[in-house]
């Protein structure tokens, strides 16, 4: 491209067109994944880099899945030695670990990351590239935490990691550097694809999404990812001064040296709590979006619900001091924590009594994605009110650090994570890879997870009941809690079978489900409007957005506005998206979309050589790696005219 | 409900408070679930169609938002009433009824319990280890001490869980209303035996416990037979390292005080039940019950054995 021709364009006002296949395929040329291995590093599709992190999660949802099985059959009676005390505490740390930070963030993100730019009638994320970048880094924070367990240096401090257990004193080992120099790795990847989410949704909307008809799944997305760019840095603190604490002898957490092991707490649970909204959020808002279109209803009380999940955050952030009810906080501060931790239940009532009036008042049409949909409901509301329970603080003194917290926290995230997810996949599974999911099987897995799951941990509430502590790699018989175990031990390996089915349907139905086609549900939303899978620039023409349901505008007929799919902004000279106003969604500028790159795969290789070399304390090779790091970053951002704005057109 | 550790029962004054709030957080969550599951039933049964996606148009009905507000409406009843019912509890447990006439310090190890009682002189302050011994009907005052790492005290029949946090005293209270054996059982995750690290609380009629108080203060008595001599001899050699016996030069600190041993009836933190035979396996081979546990096996021949655990024996 000469620089004429490129000034030239940076004047023109954006074309608007139809769709033809002339102008499909220069798009495709355009954007088009390069083929081959490096092609495949290299890309920054956004529907390639969510698929990624979905099919990660899955397999770390899996592994975590086998290491919760053999913890089960240690606890299927009284007094087993299956694991050693060592080995059972790290594989529950680890079992911990990788559902929380591994699966069930990431599993979100996946979908999201897949789904945004598809949802919001956009060409890309905001920024493509920080995006393979959060992936990657997820890839190598997973495998630098996990390097440990399979060498038998895994976490032993359970995922909360209470220090001084976790400080160098009673844990010599690396299992706790692993951790915690694996845990501010991910984190990076995180608040990296906290920022993409947060841009994507405030500058990339199509023009007339203003943010009142954006789908409820933004809205938790958007609300979980402001929630982590504000605590990670929390957390990651954490752990980095624990790392100071070990191998330089600090007293951040030490009380000999005049640190406190509850700091560790509360910088902890400042993150923690925020985080297990943030793992639900996004989920809540797959099942807003999920279940109108199986009522053929619209969401009722969208304002409501959308609400409700930003308020679900801004109270999420008072709570965290109900995970440290007994550590001796005075009783004056223990009750602000426990009234803020009741009424946190008001939004979440919304968000179930709206889901309930949309099935109440639609016609539900029973699918597997449907049952998942739904099923999370009663779900949600159980793992709510044994949360409801334990805050109340003299109740909570009773309930803390027993199984009934250990039932408590799986009906949350199975229930409000796990049931969402595995529906959502049938839901939007065919937009993905163009088939359909096999229905008959998807009942089959249905039931089965419904019925393992119910039969492993509604009986778990009663095991606490009766005072079974939790982390135990063992326990007396006498205490009655031996029938009680063995129920939920074969319930878990029912839920095991289910979550099988539910592979094998996904690899099945990806090597022969029948054809999807681009809208088999009949969807409200943009990306029903494309074909399925779609192709890599998602939409031939900027689509303009009227209401809230575009692709249901006729059977609503809610006034005369439509919304405009087949005509609009081309935007066809190179890689190029649509950036909208935060608010209104009015066209604002054009954003030039960068080229498919190696350069976020070299940073995380630098990073991962630099977090390596401080775990072996290896000082030559940090700086090594830190010059790595920089070298990255300057191939990066080194300027590139092709990236140059036409801002100018859109205003004049 | 009738597990050793179940607390939906209580026989303590702060159990008395907590238990029927327990019992009515947990009625409520019951009632709401059945609720919810019922609401959504009748909705999938009232509207649910046999058709496929395709065939049906969509459409909104009007009213769906009270739903949300009357659903809002009832549910805050519950949330109101279990939040003044908390606070109220929370301060009728905050403090004990009256000013507390014994008070103990516990110290949590890894991984056992170690119980100072303080004397109104010096000489009346006594140690024991992983059994605490209360007078019934009266409040006692625990002083709260982590020694390694955090652990929780807990003792569900009594009272709830407040944490041995090493750098800070934590303070709490318990009073039973009813004699008998309650067991304890540490709830913060400690390390490897956590799972081990029970213990038990003794409430006593007060003529009981004066009974036990003043055995308590008593040194070892000496040694009645050559046998038991021995076995004495070997103690101050080998476990004194660790362990006092007053009377003796056994008078370390790391390991639980072994004066009056034969008194409680559990060793190994409510491991192991405190019987001859049990006694001799845990000095042979601590490790094969406790794995992990800081205590060594002991390399004994068989007569050495015999005569440590004769000697043992008679410190009751």
């Amino acid at each position: 491209m000469t620089p004429a021709r490129s000034q030239r364009m940076i004047a023109d006002t954006p074309e608007i067109g139809e769709v033809t296949q002339a102008l499909r395929d220069r798009l495709e040329a355009i954007w088009e994944t390069k083929p081959g291995f490096v092609g495949w590093l290299a890309s920054v599709d956004h529907k390639e880099i969510g698929l990624r992190y979905i099919v990660t999660a899955f397999l770390l949802l899996a592994i975590g899945g086998v290491e919760a099985l053999v913890m089960r059959l240690q606890l299927i009676g009284p007094d087993r030695h299956l694991l050693t005390p060592e080995q059972y505490n790290q594989f529950f740390s680890t079992h911990g670990m990788t559902m929380i930070f591994l699966y069930a963030s990431p599993i979100l993100s996946g979908f999201s990351n897949y789904l945004f730019p598809l949802f919001l009638g956009s060409r890309d994320m905001a920024f493509p590239r920080m995006n393979a970048l959060s992936y990657w880094v997820y890839l190598a924070s997973a495998l630098f935490l996990y390097a440990g367990f399979v060498v038998g240096a895994g976490p032993n401090d359970g995922w909360f990691n209470y220090v001084p257990y976790a400080s160098r004193e009673y844990n010599p080992g690396l299992n706790m550097d692993i951790y915690a120099l694996g845990m501010i790795l991910l984190g990076i990847s995180t608040s990296v694809g906290a920022a993409n989410f947060i841009v994507t949704v405030f500058r990339c909307r199509a023009p007339g999404m203003s943010i009142n008809r954006m789908p409820v799944i933004i809205w938790g997305t958007l609300t979980a990812s402001v929630a982590n760019l504000v605590v990670i840095p929390a957390v990651s603190l954490a752990f980095f001064l624990l790392w100071l604490d070990r191998q330089f002898g600090t007293h951040f957490f030490d009380p000999a040296g005049g640190g406190q092991p509850l700091l560790w707490q509360h910088l902890f649970w400042m993150f923690g709590h925020p985080w297990v909204y943030a793992i639900v959020l996004p989920a809540m808002g797959m099942v807003s979006d999920g279940l109108p279109v199986f009522c053929r209803h619209p969401l009722v009380g969208y304002t409501a619900v959308a609400l409700a999940t930003v308020a679900t955050m801004v109270l999420g952030f008072g709570v965290w001091v109900h995970h440290m009810f007994a550590t001796g906080l005075p009783g004056l501060s223990l009750s602000f924590f426990s009234g803020a931790s009741i009424l946190i239940a008001i939004p979440s009532a919304v968000a179930i009594f709206a889901w309930i009036a949309t099935i109440w008042l639609g016609r539900p049409i029973l699918t597997t994605a449907f049952l998942f949909f739904a099923s999370m409901i009663l779900l949600f509301v159980i793992g709510g009110v044994s949360g409801f329970m334990t805050a109340s603080v003299p109740v909570d003194w009773q309930l803390t650090d027993t199984y009934f917290i250990v039932a408590h926290i799986h009906y949350v995230l199975i229930g409000i994570n796990v049931f969402p997810v595995v529906g959502a996949t049938y839901f939007w599974f065919p937009k993905m890879t163009g088939r359909l999911m096999d229905e008959r099987l998807g009942r089959w897995n249905f039931w089965t997870m419904f019925a393992g799951f119910n039969i492993a941990f509604l009986p778990m509430h009663l095991t606490g009941l009766m005072g079974m502590p939790r982390r135990v790699y063992t326990y007396p018989a006498g205490m009655g809690f031996t029938t009680l175990n063995l129920i939920t031990t074969i319930g878990s390996f029912l839920f095991a079978a289910g979550v099988l089915m539910f592979f094998w349907n996904v690899v099945k139905s990806w090597r022969g489900g029948a054809e999807a086609g681009p809208d088999p549900w009949k969807g409200p939303t943009l990306e029903w409007a494309i074909p399925s899978p779609p192709p890599p620039y998602n939409f031939a023409v900027i689509p303009t957005i009227a209401t809230r349901h575009p692709l249901w505008e006729d059977d609503l007929d809610e006034g005369r506005a439509r919304s405009t799919l087949d005509r609009g902004m081309t935007l066809a000279h190179g890689k190029e998206a649509l950036a909208t106003t935060s608010l209104d969604g009015e066209p604002d500028m054009i954003l030039k979309m960068p080229e498919d790159t190696l350069a976020p795969l070299m940073l995380t290789l630098a990073l991962t050589l630099l977090f390596a070399a401080m775990l072996g304390k290896l000082w030559w090779l940090a700086a090594i790696g830190s010059g790595a790091v920089l070298a990255a970053l300057i191939f990066w951002t080194w300027p590139r005219r092709q990236l140059l704005e036409r801002e100018a057109a859109v205003h004049g | 409900m009738n597990g050793p550790l179940a607390y939906l029962d209580g026989f303590g004054r702060r159990a008395d408070i907590v238990v029927p709030l327990t019992w009515a957080v947990t009625i409520i969550s019951i009632a709401v679930c059945i609720v919810i599951a019922a609401l959504l039933w009748m909705a999938i049964r009232r509207g649910r169609e046999a058709a496929g996606v395709d065939a049906m148009a969509v459409r909104r009905s009007e009213g769906g938002m009270r739903f949300i507000t009357i659903g809002l409406a009832v549910s805050l009843v519950p949330l109101l009433v279990t939040l003044v019912w908390t606070m109220s509890a929370l301060a009728a447990i905050g403090a004990p009824p009256r000013r507390a006439r014994v008070e103990i310090d516990v110290t949590a190890h890894q991984w056992w319990w170690q119980a100072d009682y303080a004397g109104d002189q010096p000489s009346l302050g006594l140690r024991t280890a992983n059994e605490i011994h209360i007078p019934v009907g009266e409040p006692v005052l625990l002083r709260l001490r982590g020694a390694d790492v955090i652990h929780s005290f807990w003792v569900p029949k009594l009272s709830g869980k407040t944490d041995l946090i090493p750098g800070q005293t934590n303070l709490t209270w318990i009073e039973a209303n009813a004699p008998g054996r309650y067991r304890g059982q540490c709830a913060e995750y400690c390390g490897l035996q956590h799972a081990h690290m029970a213990f038990e609380v003794v409430a006593d009629t007060p003529a009981q416990f004066a009974a036990w108080r003043q055995a308590q203060l008593q040194t070892a008595p000496p040694a009645a037979t050559p046998q038991q001599a021995r076995g004495r001899a070997l103690v101050e050699y080998r476990c004194a390292l660790c362990h006092t016996v007053r009377g003796t030069i056994a008078g370390s600190n790391v390991g639980p005080d072994l004066t009056h041993l034969m008194s409680r009836s559990m060793i190994a933190a409510g491991t192991l039940p405190n019987d001859s035979a049990h006694l001799a396996g845990w000095i042979v081979d601590p490790q094969s019950f406790k794995p992990g546990s800081l205590m060594p096996a002991q390399a004994l021949t068989g007569d050495q054995l015999a005569d440590v655990t004769a000697y043992l024996e008679t410190l009751k």
